[in-house]
């Protein structure tokens, strides 16, 4: 009974370690979306450039493994720039449909990108990561890792979004765009500066990915989807709602992994989303209008 | 201070504003009244650079303000507190100041503004870490004001602000504008509130579908007879 208890808190400890990852990825994707109306779709795509820059920079360029997520950080930030300079910016006062398609076109473009520079093979850092003990309990170091790195990250996020001028403004832009000029801001610039700390924090996901996984040019499916639900259950565009549903979404697999299988953990979480969507259309944590 | 001189303006094809001329003096109140529709917003719209005009001149100080983009104008001096109050709803008191405050030589003097507005609304220093869409409406209205006072603008533009107040609070509000002439800002208002206006103000045009009816200084036009009768049901 006693080992029984500690496989179970063992399996909520790394649901909460597998929350913080999801909420950073739904951070990036919720931020964007907050503020600049547009959702998108090749998201997950952006994170694996990310996990490319690192594997290519620490694996075939011999960089230390520090500088490569530093590269990342600040690679798909320009990536991020990039999508809003040439893809949305041009589309911003189309309907929302072109956005989408748009950014759904880049998502393919990137996957046949990274298929042709790196194949379709799975690329790792060969790194291996030490399991650690707590007197019974066995959690991967790379999980508390990343866990800790997604926790420096929000809270960055946070306190630029809260204590500078630039991040109150970015808030303020998404509550009420019409009269930011009366405040002296220029709206355009918002945006890419945005769309570069969205693009950034989609690099920081990165980091923590390609810790725990191999990647390959279709990886974007593995979490992309579980993301954008996220995004959605937690009323998008609304941070700490994706927040607190990341951690809801992880412990449902988790703990549904431990007791049934991972397949099924799955299953459950996404009828769960499909009967919020119906309930609550507008996501758990509603965000006010 | 500022001057406009036969400026038209429009949306697409239908035209708001025909050849307008109007002059602020530095240090004057001055309002523009008319009936729904006459084309009062429009007119503080296109003074803050929200909408181009279609021919005319605007000069602030002799500097003209044409082909600026509009998120230039408050550092140029104008400052606009828009139709409806328009706060965060979902910010603070304080950062809703911050907004304000946002061009470089305003977030310079940030803390000192900050104390010099909650000096002259003090309910606004109790209210500072609420969210402002859960202030009642004459706060909000202050935090309106206060917001657009942060630049510390050679013009302030305020639109309606007794709008969708209760009277005890159209008064108040009324109270506040006065407060704020009395430190010496120049001030440009809309208003319907037509004879609360003129007791505010130094001078006052009269707007009619676009056009300037009447203009004057606030006694002649408390005692215009047109005015009187088609406004003032007297």
């Amino acid at each position: 009974m006693g080992i029984f208890d500690f496989y179970l808190l063992e399996t909520i400890i790394n649901g909460v370690l597998f929350g913080g990852v999801l909420a950073l990825l739904a951070l990036g994707l919720n931020l964007v979306f907050g503020v600049i109306d547009v959702i998108w779709i090749a998201y997950a795509e952006i994170v694996m450039v990310g996990m490319y820059i690192i594997y290519y920079l620490n694996v075939v360029l011999g960089w230390p493994l520090v500088f490569a997520a530093l590269a990342s950080i600040l690679g798909v930030g320009v990536v991020g720039l990039l999508v809003h300079a040439l893809i949305i910016s041009p589309l911003l006062d189309t309907p929302p449909i072109n956005q989408l398609l748009a950014t759904g076109g880049l998502l393919f473009f990137l996957q046949s990108f990274a298929t042709l520079i790196f194949g379709a093979e799975f690329r790792n850092l060969g790194l291996s990561m030490p399991i650690l003990q707590f007197f019974e309990l066995y959690i991967s170091f790379s999980r508390l890792l990343a866990f800790g790195t997604a926790l420096v990250g929000m809270i960055a996020l946070y306190l630029f979004l809260t204590r500078t001028y630039i991040g109150t403004a970015i808030r303020a832009v998404a509550q009420d765009r019409e009269i930011m000029s009366l405040m002296g801001v220029n709206t355009r610039k918002v945006y890419l500066i945005t769309s570069a700390v969205g693009g950034g924090m989609a690099g920081l996901a990165a980091i923590l990915l390609v810790l725990q996984q191999d990647v390959h040019p279709f990886i974007g499916y593995t979490f992309g989807p579980i993301t954008f639900m996220i995004c959605v259950m937690g009323g998008l565009g609304n941070l700490l709602g994706g927040f607190l549903a990341a951690f809801i979404m992880s412990q449902i697999i988790s703990i549904g992994s431990f007791y049934v299988s991972t397949e099924l953990a799955y299953v459950i979480a996404f009828i769960l989303f499909i009967a919020v969507m119906f309930i609550r259309p507008e996501g758990l944590f509603q965000r006010r209008a | 201070m500022l001057t406009l001189r036969d400026v038209s303006a429009g949306y697409g094809s239908f035209q708001a504003l025909f050849e307008i001329s109007l002059e602020v003096s530095a240090g004057e109140a001055v309002a523009v009244i008319g009936p729904n529709g006459a084309g009062k917003t429009t007119l503080l719209r296109v003074i803050s650079g929200q909408l181009p005009i279609l021919s005319g001149s605007i000069t602030l100080q002799g500097r003209s303000l044409l082909g600026l983009p509009a998120h230039r104008f408050i550092e140029e001096g104008i400052a606009h507190c828009p139709e409806n109050r328009r706060l965060f709803p979902r910010m603070t008191v304080e950062d809703n100041l911050r907004m304000g405050a946002f061009i470089p030589t305003a977030r310079r003097h940030f803390a000192e503004r900050l104390d010099w507005v909650y000096a002259l609304f003090p309910r606004l220093r109790e209210r500072r870490g609420q969210l402002a869409g859960t202030l009642s409406g004459g706060e909000q209205q202050m935090c309106a004001l206060g917001r657009a006072l942060m630049s510390h603008p050679k013009l302030l533009l305020l639109d309606e602000p007794s709008a969708g107040l209760a009277p005890v609070l159209v008064m108040q509000v009324f109270d506040l504008v006065r407060r704020i002439r009395a430190e010496g800002f120049t001030v440009l208002i809309v208003e319907q509130n037509i004879q609360q206006a003129l007791e505010l103000v130094d001078r006052a045009y009269l707007l009619e579908v676009g056009k300037v009816k009447l203009s004057g200084t606030a006694g002649e036009l408390k005692n215009n007879q047109f005015l009187r009768q088609a406004y003032m049901g007297l």
